[in-house]
């Protein structure tokens, strides 16, 4: 079991407390006020304007807005429609859903059931991944719990509406996490994402109409509908309102999870609630939300978290998974965990990636071994740019921006293997 | 038949729950390797009897996913995590010292079919760093010696 958040805002307060993991005691502390609120009081639409105007955006990774996602949803459509609860985390250094679905799995079945409402959608599938085997056990226990309190199926919370949410597990394939790659994957196929048009909200999981949204998305919600938008607006930036959940994670004197709003400075979370680099050693580099965006150098860490401030800085905010490394870290060894893991979960499908991750790759393992030639850097540019946003999904661009990152801020790094052919940081962590 | 009645009723429960029944797929061949170890020729050819598939499609899924095995394995999997946030924090020297501490070279088996030993992409653990899975059980904030004691209290 996780260890609750160092730090905790409205997402976290109880993770600390077991009660919260039975639908008693999430009852007793307030949960499910607001699904009974939402389908009872509320219209569909009033409930997708309402977290349009919240301007929740996805914790999944692209940040697109949850409101705008439903509205897509075909209302004149005799189709059973679906939602999708993703819960694959596999994106290197995030851990943060983990902890939702341990301790958090009633506050997330909240808010499907207030999205299947707003949605009309018949059924959810929440897809965990398959190494995720306690969260997973977790979450169908809270599931049978709410089936047999009626929340789910045929007449929920005693409504007349209908909804049934589906258990499924993956089996290790880092790809299933990106939507269509998942939407296959649920349909029992190999997890190869689907090319777009049409997009989920008309051909989805098993060809209907279907969103897909992110374990933490859905947790947001049920704060939304008890305390309302300006509450919610409160906390984070103008563009980019609530709380996250950062993980915490490499060099650091307290690695672990902090809720806290969108917008904090990377510096305060690095230095003021992670503790810092331990033995008085300097911050060289800093991955800000998973292992897909570019890495920011020690001298940009006043960056505010949030995608409006991240981007100027040609990264984003991800899922929030921060890597931080000491001035030791060798950052072609960075370089070289970064294309393996690439080339290795690359789906194959297309030329650009499946090609241009393994050739990353190479270049990367040859400079490391101090025998690469100056014009490797070139090539690994080269490579890099022609996969970018020429592939059926996003994932070529997820591994090119890495390297394209490491090569913008520590091109040094990998000058000096090339020039002294050999790794000139012998006390970086070993490869 | 090779897979038994209770994991077939079990298969039937999940597929009734699905629009269409291979969404019971991958749960099915969990259940087929939580009992035979792996997902056999045999099973496959079942599994593709009941889904309506052809035994070939089956296989497809079956190598498409790592969690997934064709062949029979190993007593217990270990795996270190070697991603990022793990190497930073010492996994690779876990992961060698633990080799050496087997007498393997991941990934691979020990001599008597105890242990396989391989490295894995993130777990989604990086903040208890250095950890490994071992089958469905996550060990976590590790050093060499508990490694090393956990796996030697691995059942045969
Ligand atoms: C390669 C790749 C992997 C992804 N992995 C995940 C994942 O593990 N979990 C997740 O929620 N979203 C993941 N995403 C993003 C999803 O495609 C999708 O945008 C997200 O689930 C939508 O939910 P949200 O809008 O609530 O963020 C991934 C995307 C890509 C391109
Ligand atoms: S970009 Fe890569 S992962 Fe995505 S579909 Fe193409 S080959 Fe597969
Ligand atoms: S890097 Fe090892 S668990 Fe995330």
């Amino acid at each position: 079991m996780l260890q609750s958040p160092y730090v905790t805002s409205y997402l976290t307060e109880h993770f600390g407390n077991d009660e919260f993991t039975t639908l008693d005691g999430y009852e007793r502390l307030g949960g499910y006020q607001a699904a009974r609120k939402a389908l009872t009081e509320m219209s569909p639409d009033d409930l997708i304007e309402l977290v349009k105007a919240s301007g929740l955006q996805g914790r999944g990774g692209a940040g697109f807005s949850m409101g705008m996602k439903w509205s897509f949803m075909p209302k004149e459509d005799d189709r059973p429609k679906y939602l999708v609860c993703n819960a694959d985390e596999s994106e290197p250094g995030s851990f943060k859903d983990r902890i939702m679905l341990e301790r958090g799995a009633h506050q997330m079945l909240e808010g499907i059931l207030i999205a299947a409402w707003a949605t009309g959608a018949a059924a959810t599938f929440i897809y965990i991944r398959g190494e995720y085997s306690f969260p997973a056990d977790c979450v169908e226990r809270a599931v049978a719990e709410a089936y047999e309190k009626g929340y789910f199926g045929a007449n929920a919370m005693g409504t007349g509406f209908s909804h049934d949410v589906r258990v499924t597990r993956g089996a290790g394939a880092y790809i299933c996490g990106e939507e269509t790659g998942l939407l296959e994957s649920l349909e029992g196929k190999k997890g190869q994402p689907r090319k777009k048009p049409p997009f989920p909200a008309q051909y989805g999981a098993f060809g209907m109409p279907t969103t897909v949204n992110n374990v933490e998305t859905y947790s947001h919600v049920p704060h939304i509908i008890n305390k309302g938008i300006d509450w919610f607006r409160a906390f984070g930036t103008d563009k980019s309102p609530g709380t996250t959940i950062f993980g915490v994670s490499g060099h650091v004197a307290r690695p672990g999870l902090y809720e806290l709003p969108l917008g904090t400075p990377l510096s305060e979370i690095v230095f003021e609630h992670a503790g810092g680099v331990p033995g008085g050693r300097k911050v060289k580099g800093v991955i800000p939300g998973g292992m897909s965006m570019p890495i920011l150098p020690a001298g940009l860490l006043d960056v505010p978290m949030a995608n409006e401030f991240l981007r100027e800085q040609k990264t984003m905010l991800g899922t929030g998974g921060i890597m931080v490394m000491d001035e030791t870290t060798c950052m072609v060894r960075v370089a070289s965990i970064i294309s393996y893991f690439f080339r290795d979960e690359s789906c194959g499908q297309c030329t650009q990636c499946r090609e241009g991750t393994g050739w990353m790759n190479k270049i990367v393992e040859r400079i490391e071994r101090g025998a690469g030639e100056q014009s490797d850097i070139d090539v690994l540019l080269d490579v890099a740019g022609k996969m970018e946003a020429s592939t059926i999904c996003a994932f070529a661009d997820a591994a090119a921006w890495p390297i394209q990152g490491l090569l913008r801020h520590f091109s040094e790094d990998f000058i000096a293997h090339i020039g002294g052919r050999k790794c000139p940081f012998p006390e970086s962590f070993e490869l | 038949m090779v897979i038994s009645e209770p994991i077939r009723s079990e298969i039937d429960a999940e597929i009734a729950k699905f629009p269409k029944p291979r969404g019971a797929l991958l749960r099915a061949m969990h259940l087929v390797q939580a009992e035979h170890g792996h997902v056999s020729t045999d099973c496959a050819r079942e599994l593709a009897e009941i889904f309506e598939m052809r035994p070939i499609e089956v296989m497809e899924v079956v190598s498409f996913y790592n969690m997934f095995f064709d062949k029979p394995q190993a007593k217990h999997h270990v795996y270190v995590c070697t991603n990022l946030p793990c190497s930073l924090r010492g996994a690779r020297v876990l992961l060698a010292q633990l080799e050496s501490h087997l007498g393997v070279q991941a990934p691979g088996d020990t001599a008597d079919g105890r242990i396989h030993l391989g490295h894995e992409e993130c777990l989604g653990a990086c903040a208890y760093a250095p950890m490994m899975r071992i089958d469905d059980q996550y060990f976590e904030d590790l050093d060499v010696e508990k490694a090393k004691s956990i796996l030697d209290s691995l059942g045969e």
